[in-house]
Parts: C-alpha cells; sequence; structure tokens
C-alpha cells in the first residue's frame, strides 16, 4: 500500500503547458472535524486522530461512497507544529491510553496506514507515505486519479494543537543554532513564513508607498468570512468580529506584524474526495472538476528572501498554473490563497492579477469592496485568518461556491473557477477548479 | 545580548574560523565572479563546486528594512525583547544580505537606507558571529 517508486507527480516546471487530466478529475466530497483550539487531552472523541476518522466518514458521505470504494488515501503524516513544537505537538513523555491511542499515531500524529486499520478501509492500493502538505496532497490526488493509479481517493490533513505555546520547544528552545539555523537563528529568526514575508512586505511598502496597517480592511474582512463560516473555529467559538480599531490597536509580535496577522493554531482535521470525473457524474454532489495543479519550490539566493524573488516566484506560480489550466486571470472567479500570515496575500493577488490588481495595488484593493456579497469577494474562504488554522478552508470554500452552497459567503458574482493554495511564495502549490470540465 | 551559538558543520567551518579571526569571507564562484552567502556545495547560478573559493570581502553594506521582535519564539532571546531585526545588503553585491541586530541602534530607532559596517560579537567563549554597526 505505497505509492510507486519514484512517482513523478508534481507539476514543478515553467512551460509544462496543459495539464493532461484537466476536466478529468473532480472532488466529490468534503468533510471537517470541529476545530478545537487544543486537544483537552481527556475527551477521546475529539484526538486528532478521532477528528480524522470523522473528518473522512462526513467526505465520504457527502460523496455517498462506501469504505470499500476508496482505493487511495493520502494522509499528512507530519505534525503541524513541527520540529520546534516542543511540548504543543507530542504527547510523549505522558503515559498513552487504549489503543488505538497507545502511541503519538491518532493523538498527535495521524498517517495513512493507521486511518486505513481505523477505518477498515480494504481496498486501498495507494498510500503514499512521507507525504507534504495539503497544498502539494491535492495535486497528487489529482495526478495519481488522473493517472489511474487510484480512482476513490482520501485527502487528509490533520492539524494538531496541544496544551502550551505553539513552536516553543525543540529547536527554539536550543541555545545552539545548527545546520541552516545557523544563518538566522543567532540573530532572532525562529524560521516560518512569517519571516518569509515580513522583510519583503516592508520593503513593499517603500516601493509602492502605504503602510503595514493598510492590511487592516483585509484581516477584517477575514474575520467576516471566518464568521460565515459554519464549521470554522470563528463561527463555532463566537469569536467577536474583529474590527479595524481592535486591529491598529492589537499587539505586535514582530513589528509591524501584529497579532491579527497571524492565525490562530488549531486542533482539526479536513477530508477531500478526489475521484474521476466520470465516476463524480454518478455519486451524491455535482462534481467539481480539477482543471489544474501545480507546485513550487524557489530556492532564495541569501539570507533572507527579498521582494524582488518574492515577486518573480509568485509570477511564476501564476504563470504555471495559468498555462496549464489554459484560464487568464479574468477567467478566475473566486480566488482563495493562502494567508497563515496577513503580509503574503497581497504578493498573491497582484502575480495572479485577480480582478486586474497590479503591482502595487494590493492596498487601495483592499480598502474597495472585497466583501462576498461585493463585485470583488476576495478570500472569500476567510482563509486562516478567519478560521483558525486549518489550512484548507481555501479549499473547502471554493469547491462550496462552485457547487452554489457556500450559504452566507456565496459569492454574488459569477462562479465558474476557483483557485485555492496553502502556499508561501517560495514553496507550495495552487489548484484551480470548474464547474464544468472544460 | 545571550544570542544562539551557530554550531559549524564541514561545510561552514572556513567562514566562522574566519569570523573567529575577525574576517568577513564569502564563497566566490570564479565561473560566474558571483559572491555566495550563506555557503552552500555548489554554485547556486552555474552548479559549479570546483569554481568556488572563500574570498574575503569588505564589510560595508546597508540596511534595507527591519522589523522589531517583540514576542518571538527563542528562548534564548527573550530577555532581549523588543530588538531590531535588520535586512543588511552588502556593497559588494546587494544580492547578498545578512540580518542584523544593528547593536548600537536603539530598537525602532533604525535608519533604514544607513550605512553600515561590519562587527564582530563574542556569543561564547572562542565564537564570534558577524554582526552590523550603522557608521556615521
Amino acid at each position: 500500500m505505497t505509492a510507486p517508486d519514484r512517482y513523478q507527480w508534481r507539476r514543478d516546471k515553467d512551460g509544462l503547458g496543459v495539464w493532461e487530466h484537466r476536466g478529468k478529475v473532480a472532488v466529490a466530497g468534503v468533510g471537517h472535524s470541529p476545530v478545537d483550539r487544543r486537544w483537552d487531552e481527556v475527551s477521546m472523541d475529539k484526538t486528532l486522530g478521532a477528528y480524522s476518522i470523522l473528518a473522512c466518514q462526513k467526505a465520504m458521505d457527502d460523496a455517498g461512497v462506501t469504505p470499500d470504494q476508496i482505493d487511495g488515501v493520502i494522509c499528512c503524516d507530519s505534525h503541524i507544529a513541527g520540529g520546534s513544537g516542543g511540548s504543543a505537538s507530542q504527547w510523549a513523555p505522558r503515559p498513552y491510553f487504549a489503543p488505538p491511542y497507545d502511541s503519538e499515531w491518532g493523538l498527535t500524529l495521524v498517517n495513512a496506514e493507521w486511518l486505513i486499520a481505523q477505518m477498515r478501509l480494504p481496498n486501498v492500493k495507494f498510500a503514499p507515505t512521507g507525504v507534504p502538505t495539503i497544498s502539494e496532497m491535492v495535486g497528487m490526488a489529482a495526478q495519481a486519479v488522473g493517472d489511474g493509479l487510484c480512482h476513490t481517493c482520501l485527502v487528509i490533513y490533520p492539524t494538531g494543537n496541544l496544551e502550551g505555546r505553539y513552536r516553543r520547544g525543540g529547536e527554539n528552545a536550543d541555545d545552539y543554532a545548527r545546520g541552516a539555523r545557523q544563518w538566522t537563528a543567532p540573530w532572532g529568526n525562529h524560521g516560518g513564513n512569517d519571516f518569509i514575508n515580513i522583510f519583503p512586505h516592508g520593503q513593499y511598502c517603500l516601493k509602492y508607498g502605504g503602510k503595514h496597517d493598510d492590511l487592516a480592511p483585509f484581516v477584517v474582512n477575514q474575520h467576516r468570512n471566518g464568521l460565515l463560516t459554519p464549521w470554522g473555529y470563528n463561527a463555532t467559538h463566537k469569536v467577536p468580529q474583529l474590527t479595524i480599531e481592535d486591529y491598529v490597536n492589537s499587539r505586535y509580535i514582530l513589528n509591524p506584524l501584529r497579532l491579527w496577522d497571524c492565525d490562530r493554531p488549531v486542533n482539526a482535521s479536513a477530508a477531500y474526495l478526489f475521484t474521476t470525473a466520470e465516476r463524480a457524474r454518478d455519486m451524491r454532489q455535482p462534481p467539481v472538476y480539477v482543471l489544474n495543479h501545480s507546485q513550487h519550490n524557489f530556492r532564495k539566493r541569501t539570507t533572507q528572501e527579498d521582494l524582488d524573488e518574492i515577486e518573480d516566484w509568485t509570477d511564476r506560480a501564476a504563470g504555471r498554473m495559468y498555462e496549464g489550466a489554459g484560464l487568464g486571470p479574468s477567467d478566475v472567479d473566486v480566488f482563495n490563497p493562502y494567508d497563515g500570515y496577513a503580509p503574503m496575500a497581497q504578493f498573491f493577488l497582484e502575480a495572479f492579477q485577480w480582478h486586474g490588481v497590479k503591482r502595487g495595488d494590493a492596498f487601495a484593493f483592499y480598502a474597495g469592496d472585497i466583501r462576498v456579497e461585493g463585485p470583488h469577494p476576495f478570500c472569500s474562504s476567510g482563509g486562516n485568518l478567519g478560521n483558525g488554522r486549518t489550512r484548507t478552508a481555501m479549499y473547502t470554500d471554493s469547491i462550496e461556491q462552485l457547487r452554489g452552497t457556500a450559504g452566507a459567503r456565496q459569492v454574488r458574482v459569477r462562479a465558474e473557477t476557483a483557485l485555492a493554495a496553502f502556499t508561501t511564495p517560495s514553496s507550495g502549490g495552487w489548484i484551480m477548479f470548474g464547474k464544468s470540465p472544460s | 545580548m545571550p544570542k544562539l551559538i551557530p554550531v559549524p558543520d564541514s561545510l561552514s567551518k572556513p567562514f566562522w574560523d574566519a569570523v573567529n579571526q575577525r574576517q568577513l569571507v564569502l564563497q566566490h564562484c570564479a565561473a560566474c565572479d558571483r559572491l555566495q552567502y550563506p555557503p552552500q556545495q555548489a554554485c547556486q547560478i552555474c552548479n559549479s563546486a570546483a569554481g568556488l573559493t572563500w574570498k574575503e570581502v569588505a564589510g560595508r553594506g546597508h540596511i534595507a528594512t527591519y522589523i522589531v521582535i517583540e514576542d518571538g519564539r527563542l528562548n534564548r532571546r527573550m530577555p532581549d525583547q523588543p530588538y531590531n531585526l535588520a535586512m543588511v545588503t552588502l556593497d559588494a553585491d546587494p544580492r547578498v544580505n545578512f540580518y542584523s541586530n544593528l547593536p548600537g541602534t536603539p530598537p525602532y530607532k533604525v535608519p533604514v537606507g544607513a550605512a553600515v559596517g561590519v562587527t564582530f560579537e563574542e556569543v561564547a567563549p572562542g565564537q564570534l558571529i558577524h554582526e552590523w554597526r550603522v557608521v556615521a
């Protein structure tokens, strides 16, 4: 139950042309667990494993498929807090529980093997290990279904969070800076998407004019969209609507990066069911077709990515996606880039030129009408800022918008294509969905 | 400032040895005539490993932009908060940049665009790191 050796599924080069499986793969099911701030360390029905099983069941129910029909499982097997997680990311060395929670698996880690066993999926033939993050997982699933390695594939993205300050342990508690960190950590860069983007963001403000707090309307709107997302953290925990005043008075993390520029780590899981377009047409929901997937992993030339690199990389990512989908900026109706830190969304918005936004235009765009009811419903998902760090809201919203089931978030403009991503400017991937296969 | 202590490896040892001698040396690709920092196994442009040598460079640069770390994640740096973290470009090749806490410059009082010069700071007995100080 593994992937073929050296399976080349990525579309991570310039000039690959239109995707060979364009419109032949579809998403037929979506499932979300509840989104908790942390696992409470008591409720065994709220572990990361239990939530992943629940998300899978919901996705299968959504599509109307049974366990015996599942022949592919792609599950991210790394916990989200990574090597710097400390107590927030690992249960050990505390005593474990009765099976199936007698190890980290199911508590802070979930993988395909554990899920297949717990869910009793008898016919899985594609279950790769070492799977990357959600942005690449959806691309891998689309390619695997298109290539015929499986035909009904669950994609599961668990995001764990235990008690303790997020990413305050591990290498961040070390007095020494080893490996790549010898070039960054002595001066205070703990590593992460916040650092990737905050310096280019400073250069952006200098180059194009504007100030950091021009992000406020965007962040406030993300929270608004989050409150319109029934499964998200903000909506289910009745988080009050963020205001401009809240934002500009919030404390700094990496000044000028504010608290509300950061997403809230959560304990949750989401699942998506990918299948062939042909099979999807016989399933419960209208198919949402995959028109392209693309990835990128650009290498910075020196210590810190600068604005020139960020703009070049995002331009290239946009070019790859548009070329592979056979579409251009004016064809994209719903646009859900990653927003895990607020100052990165502008780079994507301008690179993809969504609604005609060009370099340096983002802050003026944010100051306009970006509500879902308006003419420019940017990030209709509410993203991670509005829903918690699930990293999946962008995908679910895109699918729901094309199905016409986004409820209060349903955009009033045309919704026939949607772009979604969990990606930094340097690494990650994009996926283009279509209401129709062509 | 209790900064984290870099742990040299086989690739970075020549760099840190030079820093401990208060010298700034960077990799230089003879084929591309370009400087490279941090060090890598091969030239990032032409992928040549054979053409890479260590070259001393003048420790002069400029401040491109900066942030102030108020709530970072590094335990060892917590007592220093808030502190500046600047992105400094090297005059010899502005495509090369460094981090700096700008010793001598108070937090939030960073003169973006100002010239800086390299300096060296001991973070553990016998281990220096390169830092940058605003020049008058």
